[in-house]
């Protein structure tokens, strides 16, 4: 039944062994997409980071990378064209239209059809934000091809194939997902799981731009207003240096503060597990994982939490990955750097008193 | 109104475990629950049913034992159970799945008329793709409002609604036109307690159940395995890293493992140590 994709069994039954031929008529799909969230006069940084990656997948392939970037004119999008070539894209497939001017699932969904219909991509990369999992489904179910939500890792197998890698639930497993009897391949990605590309000023790219048909009075769907967020109190978590989070192992709501504590002293931020955001200890804004926030600090503390697979897809582009915990078996000890197995509540305010210390004393000798 | 409601039964992910020798999942004795983000639809739909009368129709596809979260639905106050059920469907990607829904859904409109609104939920807890609601919406043309926090004002008559859509910086106020799939965003409200009546009455309900040829399923290629165009190639557990986590020694009282760890961090970071020197301005 529908769960059956689950069991490991399964996984190695009749489905994995087919191989598939590629239909004819989709033999002609070539390239790589990214599709290029373009919101409020400015990309999404996930869709920078997709063309980084993006990037090597086309050269693994020998193909063009294309940026697809829909909007309207005024809005900056000769500026948003530059971004894509300096990040990597080959060429942008620019549609500039009125009914574009802010996002909606139906011209959007219509426009990208088209353009796959058009122009032909093999496999087509969406960031996994609330736009991107709102588009892509809809794009995927017109084209009756595969979409795998969520990825944490792309890669090309031996044949030509995108094997897209992402976390089954409940535990520490990952699976990787293909289409291949359909094109475009289609995928997901949340942000900040793929590096951030060093921008290449001044690379210069083509433009193919596309005309579509569209009439304001066919789209049932009107934006009235548009309430933009306070900066959220927790939205540096997501780009910090530094990240200190706590999970079960701290015992009690109390505890937090510990973290909170080494965090301010370190100039970073701070966060925790699923589990306690469940508890209602930290907000939601806090949660650090494959369903919260993904990091890539340069330092990443992690004290009292087990490393399930959910949570290491989350941190796992941290530069420096530090654990504290009371079993030396925990999972955390597999992808940290350095680990203590101690007591976290005992050790996080003398860690924190040991790098105020260090601090100061460098300070004043500096 | 006439109200759908798609929930999907899901083991309870707080119970699952997995096999430290063979990294499969143990199902056995995992209980099941309704899709924790399907109720707050579920709630919207009875909501919206006190205020305008109609009906609530809850659906699922799966195995028979799904009937269970049907029943379990209707003792929260949805006044009919649909339980779409086949060995055909076994295996089915969200391609699939959205495919078999709409069928049932058009099936259960041929009967009730069509659905002013299919509720659907933000993501499942297993899955966790977020991609049926968009499919059924697509197959079926209907308007397509996901994460929406609140339903501000509806029209029935006039088929039209106005909700509040979290995007990714602020709140989109939308309006559109009926019928549309909505998914309710978590936190907008809270599954009622079922009465008294309901819950006798859920006990005793039938839940009405079909199969792919009653819901108009000819052509069997679009369903389960073959119908899904994604392929699970491998599971595998996630590699240790190569090089082993540097274990410091918790000896010695807590202050020595703590100056310990520190210089460990530096030694490997050296950059980082002068960055934060340069920073920690406020001492
Ligand atoms: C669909 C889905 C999505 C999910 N998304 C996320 C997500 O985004 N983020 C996330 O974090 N989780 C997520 N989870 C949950 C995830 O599977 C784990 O359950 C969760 O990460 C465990 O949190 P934890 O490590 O804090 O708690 P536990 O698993 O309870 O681990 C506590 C750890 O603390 C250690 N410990 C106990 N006492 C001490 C002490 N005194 N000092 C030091 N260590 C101690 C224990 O040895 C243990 O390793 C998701 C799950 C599902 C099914
Ligand atoms: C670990 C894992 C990874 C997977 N990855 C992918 C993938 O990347 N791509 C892919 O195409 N498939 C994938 N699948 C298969 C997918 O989970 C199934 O197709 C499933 O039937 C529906 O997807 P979902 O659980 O993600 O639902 P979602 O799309 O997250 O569900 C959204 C809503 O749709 C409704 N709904 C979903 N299923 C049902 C149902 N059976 N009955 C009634 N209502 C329902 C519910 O209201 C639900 O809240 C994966 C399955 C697993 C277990």
């Amino acid at each position: 039944m529908n769960t059956s994709q689950t069991p490991v069994a399964s996984a190695s039954g009749s489905r994995a062994g087919m191989k598939k031929e590629l239909p004819e008529h989709f033999r002609s799909y070539k390239h790589v997409w990214v599709f290029i969230e373009f919101e409020h006069g400015r990309i999404h940084p996930v869709s920078l980071e997709l063309l980084g990656e993006g990037r090597k997948l086309a050269d693994q392939l020998g193909v063009e990378l294309a940026g697809v970037l829909l909007g309207s004119g005024d809005h900056g999008l000769d500026e948003a064209t530059g971004s894509c070539f300096a990040y990597g894209a080959d060429l942008v497939y620019l549609v500039d239209h009125p009914v574009l001017a802010q996002y909606r699932n139906q011209p959007y969904t219509k426009v990208m059809t088209e353009l796959v219909l058009k122009y032909q991509p093999e496999i087509m990369l969406l960031g996994a934000t609330v736009l991107g999992r709102d588009l892509a489904g809809s794009v995927a179910t017109t084209l009756k091809t595969g979409l795998t939500a969520d990825c944490t890792e792309l890669a090309i197998d031996d044949e030509r194939s995108l094997a897209a890698t992402r976390p089954t639930f409940g535990g520490s497993l990952l699976c990787t997902i293909h289409t291949l009897n359909y094109r475009p391949q289609m995928a997901t990605i949340r942000p900040r799981v793929m590096a951030m590309p060093k921008p290449e000023e001044g690379r210069q790219g083509r433009v193919v731009s596309y005309t579509p048909d569209l009439d304001e009075d066919d789209i049932v769907t009107k934006v009235l207003s548009f309430l933009p967020d306070d900066a959220s109190e927790a939205s540096g978590l997501a780009f910090a240096d530094i990240v200190v989070a706590g999970g079960m192992g701290l015992r009690s709501e109390e505890n937090i503060q510990l973290v909170r504590k080494l965090a301010s002293v370190l100039g970073g931020d701070w966060g925790g597990s699923r589990p306690l955001v469940q508890k209602g200890w930290i907000g939601a804004d806090r949660q650090i994982g494959q369903t919260g926030k993904t990091i890539r600090p340069k330092l990443y503390i992690a004290a009292g939490i087990s490393g399930a697979i959910q949570h290491r897809v989350g941190v796992e582009g941290a530069d420096m990955i530090v654990a504290i915990n009371t079993d030396s078996n925990a999972p955390i000890f597999d992808f940290a750097h350095l680990g203590v197995v101690a007591d976290a509540v005992t050790l996080l305010p003398l860690l924190t008193e040991a790098f105020r210390q260090r601090l100061l004393v460098n300070r004043l000798a500096g | 109104m006439r109200i759908f409601v798609c929930i999907k039964q899901v083991p309870d992910s707080a119970q699952i475990r997995v096999h430290p020798v063979t990294n499969t999942i143990m199902r056995q004795g995992v209980p099941t629950i309704i899709n924790p983000y399907d109720l707050f639809g579920l709630e919207e739909a009875l909501r919206l049913r006190d205020s305008f009368g109609g009906t609530v129709t809850v659906l699922t596809m799966g195995p028979p034992m799904a009937s269970e979260s049907l029943r379990k639905a209707l003792g929260y106050g949805a006044d009919r159970g649909l339980l779409l059920t086949d060995r055909f469907f076994a295996g089915s990607d969200t391609l699939a799945t959205s495919y078999a829904l709409s069928r049932l859904i058009e099936k259960a409109a041929e009967e009730q008329g069509m659905p002013q609104i299919v509720f659907c939920g933000k993501q499942t807890i297993d899955g966790d793709t977020a991609q049926v609601g968009p499919g059924i919406a697509q197959r079926l043309g209907l308007s397509q409002l996901t994460y929406v926090s609140a339903i501000d004002e509806i029209d029935p008559d006039k088929g039209t609604i106005t909700v509040r859509r979290r995007a990714d910086h602020g709140v989109q106020v939308l309006t559109s036109r009926l019928p549309a799939m909505i998914t309710m965003l978590e936190g907008s409200n809270q599954i009622r307690r079922g009465t008294q009546s309901d819950v006798l009455r859920a006990a005793q309900a039938k839940v009405t159940q079909w199969n792919a040829a009653a819901v108009g399923i000819t052509d069997l290629s679009l369903c389960g395995l073959r119908g899904s165009p994604t392929v699970v190639k491998r599971v595998f557990a996630p590699a240790a890293r190569s090089e082993k986590a540097e274990m410091i020694p918790a000896g010695g009282g807590g202050s020595a493992t703590a100056t310990a760890l520190i210089d460990a961090i530096f030694k490997r970071q050296p950059a980082l140590e002068e960055d934060l020197i340069s920073a920690a301005g406020g001492y």
